[in-house]
């Protein structure tokens, strides 16, 4: 799904837990998650700490949409 | 002549532990064979026997790869076994990445013919097939009594130190690797064959494949975020409560165009997830675990991005088709087209 819209003309970034998938698939700008189920969340984590962590990455993601990249790049929180 | 030692890796599930919720355990390493292994047992007949069978959690080995790896690299080690079989994964992903990963450290490490099995399409086919050999299973556990024998069949050849066969002969995912036989036929009779089976529309297969390298250049980056609309895209299977336009939980057959105007948190009284891989536990609670409306709504109120796409589009990636996913995926960037969208965030689970 990742390149079919990047196909379109329209960047993305991927947020996943299991980067090495997202690279396989061929996804362009990578930001990496917390867990498979909970992807942008810590249920261990009070909600306040949790939007936190949450805001983290989706700030890394923008960073990586923001960011002119030549080749397959993992943006680590 | 005694028998030849086997080590067995299995996920939770085909261990018998649980499904979903037990995803997270860490490995564990039992006596004998358990689950598939008493298939695998029955195939090996005198020749060889599993000591020992590694269940794992299929989330824990994916979220830990580095530590997954080591710990079942050692209770592969005090085995000192001849062979090690992982699977089959058929097409769970999770499964099929673990396998592949541990395969490849057991081969690499240990020195030992490694050999595991699942669906074409299953992510740790592409990841591992030129590293490891892999027997080409059905995409669900329905087609374990065709996947057992192909796999005994195959790892006691390759414990024997007998030749390996080309793919088309053994059964197993094409790993790159020229197999070189004399063919009773000269190459240029095959290829006229060949040819006139093409004349006459017939079916006929290539002894060449062309590779296929199916990669997108990047596009340019969103130079002023505080202008640009973002939309958000998912496979983890977000969907309103109630899941209206019943999207399954596996093998989605569509997907689902969501207005989030006005919506500012998403709760469990308002969303859930309709993904029937992973436990949907924490994304039932708050499906911002999944996809960031939250976050995303506040930094459109701050200013931070221009505007949060008015729509959420989201399937189930759980072993649905490539085809599929390519499909709805195709669909939804015309949509974000004619909306304006420049960016697009898209999570997976």
């Amino acid at each position: 799904m990742v390149k079919e819209i990047e196909r379109a003309g329209i960047p993305v970034v991927h947020i996943c837990t299991v980067t090495p998938i997202s690279m396989t698939v061929g996804a362009n700008r990578i930001v990496p998650a917390i867990a498979i189920p909970h992807p942008l969340g810590n249920p261990e984590l009070p909600a306040d700490e949790e939007y936190e962590l949450r805001r983290k990455l989706v700030d890394k993601a923008l960073e990586a949409l923001s960011t002119e990249v030549d080749d397959q790049t993992i943006f680590e929180v | 002549m005694s028998k030849f030692k086997v080590v067995h890796y299995i996920n939770q599930f085909f261990g018998q532990v649980g499904g979903e919720e037990m995803a997270h355990i860490p490995a564990e390493k039992r006596e004998g064979p358990v689950g598939p292994g008493l298939a695998f047992t029955k195939n090996f007949g005198d020749d060889a026997e599993i000591v020992a069978t590694i269940v794992c959690g299929d989330s824990w080995f994916n979220e830990n790869l580095e530590l997954a790896t080591e710990t079942v690299l050692d209770m592969v080690k005090e085995e000192s076994p001849d062979l090690f079989i992982a699977g089959p994964a058929f097409n769970a992903g999770r499964y099929g990445v673990a396998c592949g990963t541990i395969c490849d450290a057991v081969q690499t490490e240990l020195g030992i013919p490694v050999l595991t099995g699942m669906y074409v399409e299953n992510p740790g086919a592409d990841m591992f097939r030129t590293k490891v050999l892999i027997v080409s299973t059905a995409d669900s556990a329905a087609g374990m009594r065709r996947a057992v024998p192909a796999m005994a069949k195959l790892a006691l050849k390759l414990v024997k130190g007998e030749r390996i066969g080309a793919s088309v002969e053994e059964g197993y995912i094409p790993d790159g690797v020229r197999r070189n036989f004399f063919d009773k036929k000269r190459g240029s009779t095959r290829a006229l064959e060949m040819l006139l089976k093409k004349i006459a529309g017939e079916p006929f297969e290539t002894e060449y494949p062309m590779p296929t390298f199916d990669r997108v250049p990047p596009m340019p980056a969103i130079t002023d975020m505080t202008k640009a609309t973002i939309a958000i895209v998912t496979s983890g299977g977000i969907v309103p409560k109630g899941n209206p336009d019943r999207i399954e939980s596996s093998s989605a057959s569509k997907y689902g165009s969501y207005n989030i105007e006005g919506v500012d948190d998403l709760t469990s009284e308002t969303y859930e997830t309709a993904h029937g891989g992973h436990d949907p536990v924490y994304a039932n609670e708050d499906a911002d675990r999944v996809i960031p409306v939250d976050v995303l709504r506040q930094y459109e109120k701050e200013g931070k991005i221009g505007k949060l796409h008015d729509w959420f589009y989201s399937t189930v990636g759980n072993g649905t088709a490539v085809a599929s996913s390519k499909k709805y995926a195709a669909e939804i960037a015309e949509k974000l087209i004619s909306y304006d969208v420049d960016a697009v965030v898209l999570t997976s689970t």
